[in-house]
């Protein structure tokens, strides 16, 4: 044995794969070279050395499958896969399979038939184990796919559409509807981009060997700091080249999404207020930036005592979060009518119920991610965003530089779900490129996407309801604390939307709601599909159920009974004279309902271990704004060469916006929409749409767009003096119109051209609302959207587990502009509802991975019916509602008043995980033993 | 650091004598573990040694190699008493982390959540180990020495489950309990090996515990009660558990997993039994 180097691992053979580390193997078909150690992960060497970046990463560390890939035919996580062991081997990735096994293509077209890919994220993952899958089975069972699929986690699809799609494989296509006009369920329009692999999310953009960045963060709830030499980091680090502190904000070190409450620190500068908030970033090359160990950075910590909870929070000795918001309350909602106290006090039934909830984490499959370069002297940020001009409103003040000097280029959206409105990569990215005046990439990993990105509102509420004998409602009051964490977000809009929406979708003379904002030194919660109505939604519809037994009464029509409808006030006072569709939702359940009923209760005589339960619940959404403006603006223009371009800044976040947009517009100007070229949000060039949230893309920039596609109609046919029906049809270079047979050609080449278009126009669309006064009277929305949903579960009474078995959804969308696209809303909003309901809790320092934070898999997801109704809309685009949220509010009731259905409790907290379930199962069965003793 | 992937045991035992290092193969639990920056001690990947992997039965000795794949363990033609083993294969995270993970690595690793243990308890296995000065033989329960703890020397590898003479005329079972279908890390789970006499009753009883103490445990108390009953009479309840000391986590209480287990217990026992439910 000769003496040997440090780092060197001994003699002969082995010195040689240390001196030399290459890893030969075949990647789709081709022999490639990876020199580089042979302990890196296969997931990193796939994606930023052999450029395969059809390869997800989510989690890194085989929690979430997205980096699946066939390693000799065997589906493995690429993340977990040192890339030595590829030696030899040969790897498939989703690109590879698409473009030489004819059964990717095959699976791509039938997820395109099924909608079964929406942000896309985890499509590679799913596709590539599908693959494998009926490489071996042709002809799977569902159970089969729920196995081989059980590995990649989906958090838009709800999986079953993935289901049909992989099942289905064998059997013919579906039509698609060339013409895409609004009503026809076409195929998503950027589908093949997500299913063939080159699709480009936050992480895939910049280009390999870019600086990246490391965030350094506060292991604390609340600590403060100091920081040490700050120089000796790039000294004692080669490859770093710079760091970033609060000093480095060239701006104004602030940022939020409501004027009033711009409250969160880029970093923070002496205290830090929640775990894993930023005080610092590294800047280097990428292997510089791997090999850095945070805790080597120079800091001191002083940890304080902290306010997580909103019990400790506004008790006297918390520490104040803010100094302007004393007892740490950030703000209070409130909407009043009639008298809800003297109402409880007459009411003949009256009863009450108190309900909590924990953070609930986005869990989007792709974890924030980005990259900034400056450009003739502009900064460009290319990143994830639901709200790219939102982004270029706050990064104006961050950066101090003029707003035209910011240009924000959104990337496709692995899933954002209310979470990517807020700025996460985009200021560090954007400080880091101005400091190195070079480009800089920074993608979070899943634990700091968790610890640092917004949550749900951890949420406390008591309520009472009170009815007359004959079933009529007769007051309620709800009071509602909601944990904002340490900073505002979206808390306020939380705190205004709850107490406008905790009626539910029910008339009420008497009502008062509260909701208070309160800070505290959690994560910064936010927007989270439903801003807040879903943790309200939870306790009304559970205590009507109680309330429907105590009268004896049928619960559904309990709720039939006491629905709004035309012409009926809101608590907020607004009377809608039409489009108001929830009766109509609940009458389409009654078939199930009676079914399912008799069913379960035909079950139940039969078995003691094992109980079934059915449960509805409803719930309603205003679309927009709450009162406030929200415009969104559509552009389109035709080129010289015939050819119809729309500038659609809605953001496809992976519920469809790109594909719904663009066929209202192609509607509205009567062409197919395959005669359309979308061109993306890049905020450069395309008008601002507004912000993907509270359920506004499709009723707001929809009309928008409808606006736009009328009024470039009206000025193709203003050219030749055409009627309003006329046929339109764009050829090279002209455009003809066919009016009653006579046709016109409009030769485009004679048209002067502006801004490379011969012919334009815009629409622009703001839901029409007014202000809500002190009471929270007033009209907040334009419209509201109404579902209801129906849940059948198994309740196992030993081990306290439920197994949802079915939903039947119904949902007054007012106009299906996309119905498999509705379809796509209702079944991963259930998704959502039910992993809230049942698994999903997000506690700082315990579940910040996807291992230990729970959310559904492909085997926890049932069957699922939508029923798609249509009670148009006056505002709405072709009679158009929103969508997004009613799909997740009325699923965690359904859920919960199934169980109790099934074996007569609830849990006072949520989730309702096995452990909680048994307690209160054994609680209820000693209840019981002593009622009869 | 270094990354060694030597190709034959000798290799691996020289290079594994070099201490400080680490041992890995499926990696499914040395990636997620690994921390930003920290780069560790020389790691010794025996994923590519070949005699370390596949399972071969001389003469009623059964010997699974250390490396080998969850996958291959979930396919492989086994007789009844290894149902309880292969059941635990499928429900190891995912078809993803099957095709990676290794009996080995799990029990190396050491988690008290392990799926392999129970299985591997109720059916007596112990592990092989070899290091350049040393080759010994340890019961699973003597190697396994609590939470992340084991009987592992530095200069040792794990080379191979061994199962001597398995009675291979009795059934087994495994249950995991989990809050999701798949991906799940077990809130209580437990593997029962039991033999039915001519008249039915259990003349043969393992029963073993994991998530719910240190290690996985057998549960001698409950195995003798079991002998003479008929498996569908068979009743444990939560006092029967006295040898489990499980924790309270997010993932259930104490009394929880006593209770389930309980549960989980009478169900491996009838499903082993092949009496249903």
């Amino acid at each position: 044995m000769q003496a040997c180097d440090p780092g060197c691992s001994g003699g002969g053979a082995l010195n040689k794969l240390n001196s030399n580390p290459v890893t030969k193997f075949r990647l789709n078909g081709k022999e490639v070279v990876a020199e580089l150690p042979p302990g890196e992960r296969l997931s990193e060497v796939l994606r930023n050395r052999l450029d395969a970046r059809d390869v997800k990463v989510g989690c890194d560390a085989g929690d979430c499958g997205a980096c699946t890939v066939l390693v000799d035919g065997d589906p493995v996580c690429a993340c977990l896969m040192p890339v030595g062991q590829a030696e030899g081997r040969q790897i498939e990735t989703l690109k590879g399979l698409y473009a030489s096994d004819g059964i990717a293509e095959k699976l791509a077209a039938r997820f395109q038939d099924h909608g079964a890919a929406q942000c896309g994220i985890c499509t590679p993952g799913m596709i590539v184990s599908a693959a494998a899958l009926l490489r071996d089975t042709p002809s799977p069972s569902v159970q089969q796919v729920q196995d081989a699929l059980g590995g990649v986690l989906c958090r838009c699809t709800g999986y079953r559409k993935i289901i049909d799609a992989v099942v289905s494989v064998g059997s013919e296509p579906e039509r698609n509807d060339p013409s895409g006009q609004v009503g026809t369920s076409i195929h998503r329009l950027d589908g093949m981009r997500k299913l063939t692999g080159s699709e480009k999310f936050g992480d895939d953009v910049a280009p390999a060997g870019t600086l990246e960045m490391l965030i350094i963060r506060s292991p604390y709830a609340r600590a403060d700091f100091k920081f040490g030499p700050l120089d000796r980091v790039s000294q004692d680090n080669p490859g770093l080249v710079a760091v970033l502190t609060a000093a480095d904000v060239s701006g104004k070190n602030a940022f939020g999404v409501i004027p009033d409450f711009i409250d969160q620190p880029v970093f923070a500068t002496t205290q830090a207020r929640f775990r894993g908030e930023a005080v610092a970033a590294v800047i280097g090359d990428p292997d510089a930036i791997r090999h850095y160990d945070p805790a080597t950075f120079p800091i001191e910590w002083q940890e304080l005592p902290a306010a997580e909870d909103t019990l400790s929070a506004m008790s006297d000795d918390a520490p104040q979060l803010h100094p302007d918001h004393p007892g740490n309350i950030m703000c209070r909602g409130v909407v009043k009518c009639g008298d809800a106290k003297s109402a409880l006090a007459k009411a003949d039934i009256v009863v009450e119920g108190s309900f909590s909830s924990g953070y609930v984490e986005h869990a989007y499959i792709e974890p924030e991610a980005g990259f900034a370069e400056i450009v003739d002297g502009r900064l460009e940020i290319h990143a994830c965003t639901q709200a790219p001009v939102m982004d270029l409103d706050s990064l104006e003040p961050i950066t101090g530089l003029a707003r035209d000097k910011i240009r924000i280029v959104p990337t496709a959206v692995g899933g954002g779900f209310g979470s990517k409105l807020d700025l996460s990569v985009q200021p560090f990215l954007a400080l880091g490129a101005l400091k190195t005046g070079k480009p800089v990439r920074l993608a979070y990993s899943r634990s700091e996407s968790m610890q640092s990105t917004t949550k749900r509102h951890p949420s406390d509420i008591t309520l009472k309801i009170g009815v007359t004998k004959d079933g009529k409602l007769r007051g309620m009051e709800f009071e509602g604390v909601f944990n904002t964490g340490a900073y505002a977000s979206w808390g306020p809009t939380v705190s205004n939307r709850v107490p406008v929406h905790a009626s539910g979708p029910y008339f009420l003379r008497d009502y008062s709601a509260t909701a208070l904002g309160v800070y505290s030194n959690g994560p910064p919660s936010g927007a989270f599909r439903g801003f807040g109505v879903p943790q309200a939604a939870i306790a009304q519809e559970c205590l009507f159920d109680e309330l429907a037994d105590k009268l004896g009464m049928d619960r559904l029509e309990f709720r039939i009974l006491n629905a709004l409808g035309n012409n009926m006030p809101t608590v907020c006072g607004q009377s809608f004279e039409q489009g108001v569709g929830i009766k109509q939702c609940l009458n389409a359940l009654r078939p199930a309902w009676e079914t399912e009923s008799a069913a379960v209760a035909a079950f139940n005589a039969t078995q003691s271990t094992v109980k079934r339960g059915v449960g509805v619940a409803a719930g309603w959404y205003g679309c927009g704004n709450t009162s406030l403006p929200n415009p969104s603006t559509i552009k389109s223009g035709v080129r010289a060469d015939g050819t119809v371009l729309l500038h659609q800044g809605a953001m496809d976040i992976g519920q469809g916006a790109n594909t719904v947009i663009t066929q209202i517009f192609a509607t509205a100007l009567g062409v197919p929409v395959d005669k359309i070229t979308v061109i993306g949000a890049d905020t450069d060039i395309t008008p601002d749409a507004g912000k993907t949230s509270a359920s506004r893309q499709t009723f707001v920039s929809g009309n928008a767009a409808r606006l736009a596609g009328e009024a470039l109609r009206a000025k193709i046919l203003e050219r030749v003096n055409a009627s309003a029906d006329a046929v339109l049809i764009f050829d090279d270079g002209c455009i003809q119109v066919r009016d009653q047979d006579e046709p016109h050609d409009i030769d485009l080449s004679t048209f002067a051209s502006v801004d490379g278009y011969v012919l334009s126009a815009s629409g622009t669309y703001d839901p029409p609302t007014k202000q809500l006064d002190e009471n929270g009277q007033g009209e907040p929305y334009a419209q509201f959207g109404y579902a209801a949903h129906l849940a059948v579960v198994e309740v196992d009474l030993s081990l306290g587990t439920v197994t949802p078995l079915k939903f039947v959804a119904a949902h007054d969308v007012g106009k299906a502009i996309n119905p498999l696209l509705v379809e796509g809303q209702v079944h991963g909003g259930i998704a959502q509802g039910l992993g809230m309901a049942l698994m999903e809790e997000y506690i700082p320092g315990r579940t910040e991975n996807l291992h230990d934070y729970l959310i559904p898999t492909i085997g926890d997801i049932p069957p699922i019916k939508t029923i798609i109704v249509e009670e148009p809309d006056a505002h709405g685009p072709y009679g158009a509602k929103g969508l997004g949220e009613h799909a997740l509010i009325p699923t965690a009731p359904a859920l919960l008043n199934a169980i109790r259905d099934a074996c007569g409790v609830r849990p006072a907290r949520l989730p309702a995980t096995p452990s909680r379930m048994r307690v209160a199962i054994k609680d209820r069965m000693d209840e019981t033993a002593s009622t009869k003793a | 650091m270094s990354y060694h992937l030597p190709k034959d045991l000798e290799e691996t035992l020289i290079l594994r004598s070099r201490a400080p290092n680490q041992v890995v193969a499926g990696c499914t639990d040395y990636f997620p573990a690994k921390r930003q920056g920290q780069n560790g001690v020389d790691i010794v990947d025996i994923s590519q040694v070949a005699q370390l992997s596949g399972i071969d039965n001389v003469d009623g000795i059964w010997r699974i190699g250390a490396t080998t794949r969850w996958s291959t363990i979930a396919k492989a033609g086994l007789p009844p008493c290894f149902d309880g083993l292969q059941a635990a294969a499928r429900e190891v995270g995912s078809i993803q982390i099957q095709n990676l993970g290794t009996i080995g690595g799990n029990l190396c690793n050491a988690s008290p959540a392990a799926d392999a243990v129970p299985p591997l308890l109720t059916l007596g296995a112990e592990v092989e180990l070899r290091s350049v000065r040393d080759a010994r033989n340890l019961p699973l329960d003597k190697f396994l020495t609590g939470p992340r703890q084991t009987a592992l020397a530095d200069d040792e590898v794990m080379t191979a489950v061994i199962i001597r003479n398995p009675p291979t005329d009795a059934g087994s079972a495994f249950q995991k309990l989990g809050a999701r279908r798949y991906l799940v890390i077990s809130i209580a789970m437990t593997a029962a090996l039991v033999r039915l006499d001519r008249g039915g009753r259990i003349d043969l009883a393992r029963v073993a515990v994991g998530a719910c103490s240190a290690t996985a445990r057998r549960l001698p108390k409950v195995e003798k009660k079991l002998l003479g009953k008929f498996p569908i009479d068979v009743k444990i309840s939560g006092s029967d558990l006295h040898d489990l000391s499980p924790l309270d986590d997010i993932r259930g209480t104490r009394d929880y997993r006593l209770d389930a287990a309980a549960e989980q217990c009478r169900r491996a026992i009838r499903d082993a039994a092949g009496v249903g439910l």
